[in-house]
């Protein structure tokens, strides 16, 4: 997918100026995060399995290209293929060269943000496939020729009238002048429509919440079920996964299970959880003659052991994403690629370089709300710090900032300095703005005075003012 | 207990009353206070910029001027937040100092917790006849887990009802730099806090954290609304006849 | 694709700062796969009785939206399939899996129900099936695929129908896979493991929660108590004895 990130501050303004979007982020806001508590405060064990998570991600990364290995062994053993893909190019050839050896015409999609990542769908198109989304949130923003805004809920940016407009424009078979005003119908309206793409499908592509080396499998987590109508009706299933998805064991996915949809939606468990390993079976009835999997790497083996290694421990849940002021003022659309909110601000410079998403870690207060929901317990502000450390060693930063900055911290090196400094400007601003005790409008702090007052000093400073108080001992 | 006053250069600054305010709440308590002349800054502006240099040189200043009190407390969760939680980080590789900064860590709180926890404070001899509402500024409620002190010092506070805020743990938008770097989106979190504010009721909203505080003044006076915005250690230390409240002219 | 393959391999060990793990550390780390150990299980779905498990999936099933009834015998259960379907205002016909194990109940009589066995097609309405396990600790369904067994039932029709016998409920998820473990054969796991945790559902649209997305939108349970369940229930229902 192409990324737009460096016009972040154009896509934020965009989004606090869109009253659609706003509306909709407003039903978010108060949706996911509240039911992740519901279901939090049920499950005591939930702090503990955090910390359990959280080892059993770094121990698969510790020795993960054993894990890989191990896995591959077992996939091969049950009938399945795998594919490294070092790149996003050689991970669409992978699924291009499979779709050509079935001859196939259409693609059945379940929601993969791998393949939005190596931007699989257009480059289908180019080959003359057609891909087709199964996702309700990805069918209707593919209708919208639009990007997701959520590694989850892709079209959470919407509100129903938009999603009604858009089925009235788009099926055109049907009467235009059916009634669309409730979820409930257009849910009806698509189950019917996308119904015989899953039977016509000839490929049918999921994404892998995880993958386990001890059984060769591929693990999606689903309400739907369009991810399980997609891997079972066409003949062939090529899971787009990553190599972080990994984990050793069943229980281990186990662990990390009762930890994502929970963080994700506060429900206990999803609708469909469901582990596939190979093709059909000789005697099975149905299910896929050929199971693929396509892992890409795309960067994230440098990140192990360095300074954005635990970005790796991520299981997709969205609770950052949920739970973060910025996101839920902006959307995702501003974030400019596949990956939003906190997970994204660290994710995207790691995969599509830091000049490209410079402004993605910058765009944070570090109010710390995503590292205190993260499932797994990543330290999302510490790396979007590290991030920052690296645009002002390159001098990425814009030069006023630094200069700014530097300005300060050399005089904050020098107390004697500082003191007479911060006397004189306390004083002159605290006179002129003695009157109303606030300032509309400054020189320099437009940045500040455009959206607030700002509050004038009290006059004089606190050292100087101790200082006085030594002087004559009085007690107060 | 001999306790370092981090005085914080927004409180230096701005607002001197909430500096004396924590002055005075810290002898009630049965400190003597002193305040070391050679601080300035406790180096989170440069640090989350990410100018690791100088927020080391600054750290390293203060470790200098604050060796050898039993306690250093600060009017601020953000302040102490980063002496307590980030300055063994900037240190991680320079093994002297990483000894000295972890001990300082040790030795640095926040104002209200160090009255709660460590003096053992549970009740004020003040008075505030107000209907108010708190605001849990970030650093101090992730970073150094206060959220009940404050609340258990307010409630002893007499003629003060206490309403607790919708969303008090959420952001208000400040965020250091982040408040000028990105006005639009700041506004928009400040402008969602102002208006879970008006929603109490209150007559008026408190933090801990002077940064907040600016903030959050900014815009209810922009806004024309009339809440009245304080730091929580003027009401706790009854010195809110000392000072007008934020942003508001004498 | 070897190429790949290679230069993954080596990118990961060169950010690992190593070559190749030694023998050691491999025998320990295939140890560890092949103990599976599990890791911590909430309290909620350990050390559970029959009777405690029963209500437990019982309560959190119907929590999600499926409908459970239960059974003394098997003997009731095309009684109630024919129930259920008159009750939705469903036509009596289903496709069923062609799983022994349903076998035994008589649907013979009840002829009106009409049956056909095997995968299940676009058209088909209801699906029947057996389960392998059935999980308290989220009210989840344990399903995998085999001959008998064929995964299209589990998500075409609108409607599925579960039979689950008393004998098949266990606490945690875990517990589901020792018995997979224990009871299929060979080393390869069935080609698809389907847990099922209520009707298809979806929020994609202003997060209101709409069931039946693309997979069934009934989901019913009938589960049948066997004899030992069955005693715990009458125990449970008893009277606390006076005491004197």
């Amino acid at each position: 997918m192409r990324a737009i990130s460096r016009n972040f501050e154009d896509n934020a303004r965009a989004g606090l100026a869109n009253d659609n979007l706003q509306q909709a982020l407003g039903l978010a806001q108060t949706g996911f995060p509240l039911r992740r508590r519901l279901a939090i405060n049920r499950l005591p064990e939930f702090e503990a399995l955090r910390e359990t998570g959280r080892s059993i991600k770094d121990h698969t990364l510790e020795y993960l290209d054993f894990y890989l290995e191990f896995y591959e062994s077992k996939v091969l053993a049950s009938g399945g293929k795998v594919h490294w893909a070092s790149t996003p190019q050689e991970a669409c050839n992978a699924v291009l060269q499979i779709c050509r050896s079935v001859g196939a015409k259409t693609v059945a999609k379940g929601k993969s943000m791998v393949a939005e990542e190596v931007g699989l769908n257009e480059f289908l198109e180019q080959n003359g496939i057609t891909p087709v989304e199964t996702d309700l949130g990805e069918y209707i923003i593919q209708l919208r020729h639009e990007p997701p805004s959520h590694i989850i809920a892709p079209a959470i940016h919407l509100i129903k009238e938009q999603v009604a407009e858009t089925f009235r424009a788009e099926h055109r078979s049907l009467d235009p002048d059916r009634s669309l005003a409730e979820p409930r119908q257009m849910c009806d309206e698509a189950r019917a429509i996308l119904r015989p793409h899953f039977l016509a499908a000839d490929v049918g592509i999921t994404g892998a919440n995880f993958l386990v080396a001890e059984t060769g499998s591929s693990i999606i987590v689903t309400n739907e079920g369009n991810g399980d109508l997609t891997q079972t009706l066409p003949r062939v299933h090529i899971v787009m996964t990553s190599l972080e998805k990994l984990v050793p064991t069943l229980e281990d996915a186990g662990t990390l299970l009762r930890l994502l949809a929970r963080s994700a939606t506060g429900q206990e468990f999803s609708s469909y959880t469901t582990i596939s390993t190979g093709p059909r079976r000789a005697e099975d009835l149905d299910g896929p003659e050929q199971y693929h999997v396509v892992l890409l790497d795309n960067g994230r083996s440098a990140l192990i052991g360095g300074e954005f290694q635990d970005m790796l421990r991520c299981i997709r849940c969205s609770a950052c994403i949920n739970h973060c002021p910025v996101y839920t003022a902006i959307g995702g659309h501003a974030y400019g690629w596949v990956y939003p909110g906190p997970m994204g601000a660290v994710l995207t410079p790691s995969l599509i370089g830091i000049e490209a998403a410079g402004h993605l870690p910058n765009a944070s207060t570090f109010c710390g709300k995503c590292e205190s929901v993260c499932p797994v317990k990543i330290p999302l502000p510490k790396m979007m710090r590290s991030w920052r450390e690296r645009e002002f060693a390159a001098k990425l930063s814009p030069p006023v900032f630094r200069t700014g900055l530097s300005l300060w911290a050399w005089i904050a090196r020098r107390p004697a300095l500082y003191h007479v400094l911060v006397e004189v400007a306390s004083r002159a601003l605290g006179w002129a703005g003695r009157g109303r005790g606030r300032f509309r409008a400054l020189p320099l702090a437009n940045g500040w005075t455009a959206v607030r007052d700002l509050p004038a000093p009290e006059g004089r400073s606190f050292q100087s003012l101790w200082a006085e108080r030594q002087k004559t001992g009085a007690a107060k | 207990m001999r306790v370092a006053l981090f005085v914080t250069c927004l409180v230096d600054f701005f607002r001197p009353s909430v500096g004396f305010a924590a002055v005075k709440l810290l002898e009630q308590a049965g400190c003597t206070v002193e305040v070391p002349r050679a601080q300035t800054c406790c180096g989170q502006p440069a640090y989350n910029s990410g100018d690791r240099a100088d927020a080391k040189a600054i750290a390293l200043q203060v470790l200098d001027a604050f060796a050898g009190y039993e306690y250093i407390v600060a009017p601020s969760g953000s302040c102490a937040g980063m002496i307590r939680q980030h300055y063994s980080e900037l240190f991680a590789d320079d093994p002297v100092n990483l000894l000295r900064a972890r001990e300082l860590a040790r030795r640095s709180w926040e104002l209200v917790s160090f009255l709660v926890d460590i003096c053992g404070m549970r009740s004020v001899d003040a008075r505030w006849d107000h209907e108010a509402t708190y605001h849990d500024a970030c650093s101090g409620l992730r970073e150094l887990g206060i959220k009940l002190q404050p609340r258990q010092l307010l409630a002893s506070v007499a003629g003060l009802r206490l309403k607790e805020l919708p969303g008090a743990e959420v952001c208000c938008g400040f965020g250091g730099t982040f408040c000028v770097k990105y006005p639009d989106i700041s506004d928009k979190m400040v402008t969602d806090k102002e208006a879970d504010i008006a929603a109490t009721g209150a007559e008026a909203v408190l933090a801990g954290d002077l940064g907040c505080l600016l903030n959050i003044a900014g815009k209810v006076h922009r806004l024309g609304r009339q809440v009245e915005v304080r730091h929580v250690a003027e009401v706790l230390a009854g010195m809110t006849e000392a000072a007008a409240p934020i942003g508001v002219g004498r | 694709m070897s190429g790949s393959r290679d230069a993954i391999l080596r990118n990961i060990r060169s950010s690992l700062k190593r070559g190749r793990i030694d023998p050691k550390t491999e025998a320990g780390l295939r140890a560890r796969v092949a103990a599976h150990r599990r890791n911590l299980i909430p309290a909620r779905a350990a050390a559970l009785d029959r009777l405690q498990t029963m209500e437990l999936f019982v309560a959190m099933a119907e929590e999600v939206q499926a409908t459970v009834t239960r059974l003394s015998s098997s003997s009731a259960v095309a009684g109630e399939v024919a129930r259920y379907l008159a009750a939705e205002n469903l036509p009596a016909e289903l496709v069923m899996a062609p799983d022994r194990s349903l076998d035994a109940i008589p649907w013979a009589e009840w002829p009106l129900l009409q049956i056909r066995r095997g995968r299940a097609e676009a058209e088909d309405k209801v699906g029947l099936t057996s389960c392998f396990a059935a999980i308290a600790e989220t009210g989840t369904l344990m399903l995998i695929s085999g001959p008998q067994t064929p995964t299209t039932l589990n998500f075409l029709p609108d409607t599925h129908i579960v039979v689950v016998n008393s004998d098949q409920l266990v606490g945690c998820y875990e517990d589901g896979w020792d018995r997979l473990r224990t009871s299929g054969p060979g080393e390869t796991l069935p080609r698809a493991i389907n847990f099922i945790t209520g009707p298809s559902r979806t929020a994609d649209i202003e997060q209101h929660i709409e069931l039946g997305a693309h997979g069934p939108r009934r989901l019913h349970i009938v589960l049948i108590e066997d004899d030992e369940t069955r005693r715990s229930v009458q125990d449970a229902d008893q009277p606390a004895a006076p005491t004197h």
